[in-house]
Order: structure tokens, then sequence, then C-alpha cells
């Protein structure tokens, strides 16, 4: 593609990108293959979420936030439901915590093996790409067992949950939970001690420690650059107070932290392992009892109803901290609602990753990020007044011809 | 790097000592969850807001924050914002939310960023600029965020009085009808099926079988008009009682 151009020209990617939560437009100023600056508009998806929240009562919300995204349904909901709570002061009963904590973590593990394929398609590896979202299902039915739905699970109600996990669902949670860690030590094999992934994802889409501190990355993002932050460990919440959850750094497998792509597949494959063990530790730990502090609708609106005051409610979403603040003054509508996913908070982060990186980088670096589809539908490259209009599968090809020129 | 954490209660002891009159309201409040209760701590402070930059630097000095979000809040003549963040992360049981609030008259909208002490800020703040139509001074990046390119100017969809989302915005939008000076698609019209099309001939001609002779489909080409759909849909429903 660098025909020794001189002067930089510019590869606008986007805005439309159909796995991303949000279409997002990315303009590169290129010189040959190397990316020079990096600039990208958000907010081709803007849906209004928070005017029309702050126009519907609490419950009514609950199902706004589920579908905020489709990936973390449970963590906007979830953190918007303790902000109400504990504007109220509402006291979820403890089984209500347990049922919460167990779905985010089943959450977790079918957010990052949904990550881990896509990963694997940007570097053309496509049979760890079909590998991953195979075995990701066994998450996604159990999902399905246990709420009724694979996604906009519908099952966080403020002050509690709608649906009790129950005796006779466990040996098949247990069955999914065996089978996860059966897989996990291939899984890690397959991604991590393969060199093709190793020479494509090592030193690629670079942030230390104080880059990622400073630009407010949050998450595996934020981790895999060394950075300690999660919420489940720094403010617990829900169960994970009784369970004692620690970050999981990329130091912990390999002893260094580059803060690199793949640094990004070690922290989210570990978490799997993680997630595996904190849903078996809430199974024992389970106390009975109900799992919602009042079932009666109108009885639960009237409590928020009564309620001023103002909370934030943080949750460690699969993708990172998702924060939610709300302002109650007595009315049934929220006075004031914001939301910050986490992708929100690690976008900022793509104009450090991508800096100095190849053309054909791009797609695994922005993918790094996010555990959606890489954002590339179309790329229309300009250079001396010509434009070719570049596919997604051509850029797509551009990273497999790398992978077959590095394994050369 | 070696951080001690210190209590939420110092935290607000600290920020009182150094600003003393400039702090309107501070609030430790705490918040457990799960069997064992384990505390969240978090400090709210309402101060003046020509210290917000200062504060932030001194919470800086404390530890240096993780930025969550701003938030902004309508009052009616104020506009609130509220910055959250976080600092002791990574240490147990230390994390403290700190919020520090301030409030903006509606006539003087200005405030100072906080991008050159924490660069990711930029975000967040370009945020508020667009939705409540608040002026954030010496901001590096002063675009647009979330909103599309031909949202009207003077419109902050998070504001409660008459810079909001105007009724006509949302409300009989059946009446704004297709935005003029658009291309047309580009979609050739639609083909109408074949029964339709003997439909309209039987209606010209008293014999089905002549008509479907005198009118058969064209390829390529649209099919004539009908007068209005109404009297259409009930020749199409007669032919269909026939066969």
């Amino acid at each position: 593609m660098s025909n020794g151009t001189k002067k930089g020209y510019s590869v606008p990617i986007g805005p439309i990108h159909p796995a991303l939560k949000e279409p997002i437009l990315f303009t590169f100023t290129m010189n040959g293959e190397k990316v020079e600056e990096v600039d990208f508009a958000p907010g081709k998806a803007h849906r209004g979420i928070e005017w029309m929240g702050m126009r519907r009562n609490p419950v009514q919300i609950v199902h706004l936030t589920d579908r905020i995204c489709g990936i973390c349904g449970v963590s906007h909901t979830l953190a918007f439901s303790r902000a109400v709570e504990q504007v109220a002061e509402i006291e979820v009963p403890e089984r209500g915590h347990y049922v919460r904590t167990i779905i985010a973590e089943y959450e977790r593990i079918q957010s990052h093996l949904l990550w881990a394929g896509v990963a694997a398609h940007e570097l053309g590896f496509d049979t760890l790409f079909f590998l991953a979202w195979r075995v990701r299902e066994e998450s996604m039915d159990v999902i399905e067992l246990l709420t009724g739905n694979r996604v906009n699970y519908g099952i966080i109600q403020v002050g509690g949950v709608r649906r009790d996990i129950t005796e006779d669902q466990f040996p098949r949670i247990e069955a999914s939970l065996r089978y996860y860690e059966d897989l996990l030590g291939k899984m890690l094999e397959l991604f991590l001690h393969d060199t093709t992934i190793t020479m494509r994802c090592r030193n690629t889409g670079l942030m230390n420690r104080r880059e990622a501190l400073e630009l407010c990355t949050v998450g595996p993002t934020a981790r895999a650059s060394g950075l300690n932050l999660d919420v489940r460990q720094d403010s617990p919440y829900a169960a994970y107070g009784d369970l004692d959850v620690r970050a999981v750094m990329p130091e912990q497998y390999l002893g260094e932290a580059y803060g690199d792509v793949y640094d990004r597949i070690v922290v989210r494959l570990l978490e799997v392992k993680q997630s595996v063990e904190i849903i078996r530790q809430c199974l024992d730990m389970m106390p009975p009892g109900p799992v919602q502090f009042e079932t009666k609708i109108p009885k639960l609106l009237a409590t928020c109803k009564k309620a001023v005051g103002e909370a934030v409610g943080r949750v460690e979403a699969p993708r990172g901290e998702a924060l939610h603040y709300v302002r109650m003054d007595g009315h049934e509508n929220p006075q004031t609602w914001k939301v910050k996913a986490s992708t929100y908070s690690n976008q900022m982060s793509w104009l450090k990753m991508l800096r100095g990186e190849q053309l054909a980088d791009v797609p695994i670096i922005v993918a790094s990020i996010d555990p959606c589809m890489s954002c590339t539908d179309r790329v229309t490259v300009v250079r001396d007044g010509h434009s070719d209009v570049m596919t997604k599968e051509g850029l797509h090809r551009l990273s497999v011809e790398k992978t077959r020129r590095l394994m050369q | 790097m070696t951080r001690t954490p210190i209590t939420a209660g110092q935290v607000a002891d600290i920020f009182t000592g150094a600003f003393g009159d400039g702090i309107e309201s501070i609030d430790v409040k705490e918040w457990a969850e799960g069997t064992r209760k384990s505390k969240n701590h978090a400090v709210w402070i309402r101060m003046r807001r020509d210290l917000l930059h200062d504060a932030v630097r001194k919470l800086i000095e404390i530890d240096y924050p993780h930025l969550g979000v701003v938030s902004g809040a309508d009052t009616g003549d104020d506009i609130e914002l509220l910055y959250h963040m976080l600092i002791f992360f990574g240490i147990p049981h230390a994390e403290i939310t700190v919020t520090i609030t301030i409030s903006l008259p509606k006539t003087d909208l200005r405030v100072p960023t906080i991008s050159d002490l924490i660069p990711g800020a930029v975000y967040t703040e370009r945020e508020k600029q667009e939705m409540l139509g608040i002026d954030v001074t010496g901001i590096p990046d002063s675009r647009g965020l979330f909103l599309p390119p031909d949202f009207p100017k003077g419109v902050y969809p998070w504001r409660k009085d008459e810079t909001g989302i105007r009724d006509d915005m949302i409300k009989e939008l059946w009446k704004v009808g297709r935005p003029e000076g658009r291309p047309a698609p580009p979609v050739k019209p639609k083909e109408k099926k074949k029964k339709e099309a003997d439909a309209e001939g039987a209606a010209k001609e008293p014999e089905p079988a002549a008509a479907k002779e005198s009118a058969p489909p064209v390829q390529g080409e649209a099919p004539p008009e009908p007068q209005s759909p109404e009297p259409a849909a009930e020749e199409k429903e007669e032919v269909t009682q026939d066969e």
C-alpha cells in the first residue's frame, strides 16, 4: 500500500460496524503503512436512553437498561438497581445477591469467550474462532436455563432478582463449570502458546500503566497494562465481598506485564477461570430465603417514589466498570440519570494504542479493548484524489496476509 | 509506587482543611452488601465552582484518581456537575469514591477543564458540553461527541428548560414528513405481484381471462399506478374469491 508516498493520507474506517454496540468512525492519518494520527467519532447509534429514563420510573428503566448493551445486559441493570437501592435504602435479600453474582459471572464467561473468538478471527485463525464460539454456547445455554433468555435476561429487578436459582438447576450449572475447567487448559494452550498469535499480539497496541491511569481506562484493558482496578475487588458489591475476589493481572501468569494485546488475551482467559471458581463458591455458600425485597411492583414503586437523594452504582462488567449515577427527588422518575458504559472509558486508549502501528494491526488492536467484532465494515482509502473502497473483508485479508508473511 | 490508604473521614478532613469556606457541604457515606457486609466508602463534596481545579489537584496529591465520569443535572436555575472519582483502588478494602459537585448558574455556564490534570477527562467534558450546553474553558477538543451533526443548535438533551428537547422533536413526528433536499432512495419502484396486476386488468375488462392477455406483467418496467390504493385492494379481494 505504501509506494513511497511522501505526504500522509487519511484512511477513514466506519462509521458502520455491525458487531460493535456503538458504530464508530475512525480517521487515521497514515504514512505508508504506519498510523501517525488517530481520531474517532462515536455517537452513530445514540439512542437517548438517559433522556428516556428520566421520563420513566425505576421499574420501567430496569427493562431499558437491559437493552443498553446486548452483551452486558446484567451489568447495566445491576449498576442502575444498586444506585436506586442506595438512594431508597432498599436492602436486597442475601440470596438475591448470590443469584446476581452467578448471572453476572456467566455473563463474563460468555462475553470473554465471544471476544476470544473475535480476536482469533481478526488474526485469521478461524478454526480457533469456531472453537471459541462453540464452547461459548455452553454458557449461553445455562443463562437461558436460569433466566429464560439468551440475551436481555430481564432477571435483575430493583431490590433483588425476579427469578430464583433452584436446587434442581445446580447439577446443570455444575456440569457447565466442569466443562469449562476441562477446557481451560486447552484454550490457554491454543491462545497463548501459539507462535502466530504471539507474533501478532506481543508488543502490539502497547499502553503502559501510567497512560492507562491517565486515560481513565477500566476493566481488562486497564489490568493488562498493570493497573490494578476491579470493582469486584475494590468496592465489593452483591456477593463479591464474601468471596474475596482479587483482580486478575497478566503478571500472575507470565511474571511480567507488557500492556499489549497479548496481555489482554491473558487477562480475559484467566478471568474465565476465575468466574468458574466464583460461581462454584456461590453455589456452595448460597443462603436460603427470598430473592426479592418486595415482589409487589406498586409497593416497590412507592418505596422508590419516597426516596430522595443521590447515589452511584458501580459494577464490573465484562469490559470494565459500568457506572450509573441516579438522583431521585420524590417523584416517580429519577431527576437525573447518567449511564457510563465501560467502552466509554476505554475509547480514549485507542488514540494511544493505535499510534505508530500498521494498518494491518488495526483490526486486532481495535478489537483488543472491546469484546465485540472489530469496527471495520468499510474503509475508503483516499489517495491523490482517487478513492478505492475497501471492504471489511479487504482489511481482514490484509491482516491475514500479515500473519502469513510472519509464518514464512 | 507505594500508596498508603487513608480513610474516607481523613479525606474529608484534608478537603475541609485545604478549602475551608469554599466547601458548602461534605458527607461521608457507607454502603454494604452481601452476607459479610463489606463496606464501600464514599465522600460527597459540594464546593464553590472556582475551586474545582484546585480540588482535583488536591485529590491527585492524595492519590492519582480514576475518573469514572462527570455527571450533570439540571436543577432549574443551576446546572450541577458531579465529578465521580475513585482513589486507592487496587488495595483491598481501601477504595473511596470521591464525588465533587459544583453548581453553575445558568447565567454563567463556564467551568475550567480538568483535562490538563487528567487527560482522559476530555471525553466526558465534550459530552457535558453538548448535552448540557455548558462551556468548558480550555478544553483541547471542543467537538461534539454523541449527537448527529445535523442536530439543531442550541438544543441540549439533558436540560429541563426551554433549551431541552422540544415537543416538536418527539411528538407528532408524522407532521414533519420526509426531510427535503435529500436524494431519492436508490431503489427501483417495487414491481407489483402478478395477482395484483391481474386485479387491475380485471377492473378495466369485464372478462378476467381477457384481462390476463391484455395486461401481462412487463419485465423491468413498473406497472401502472392505481388511482388510489383502497379500490385496488377491494378488487384484489374479489379476484381471490373467484379463484
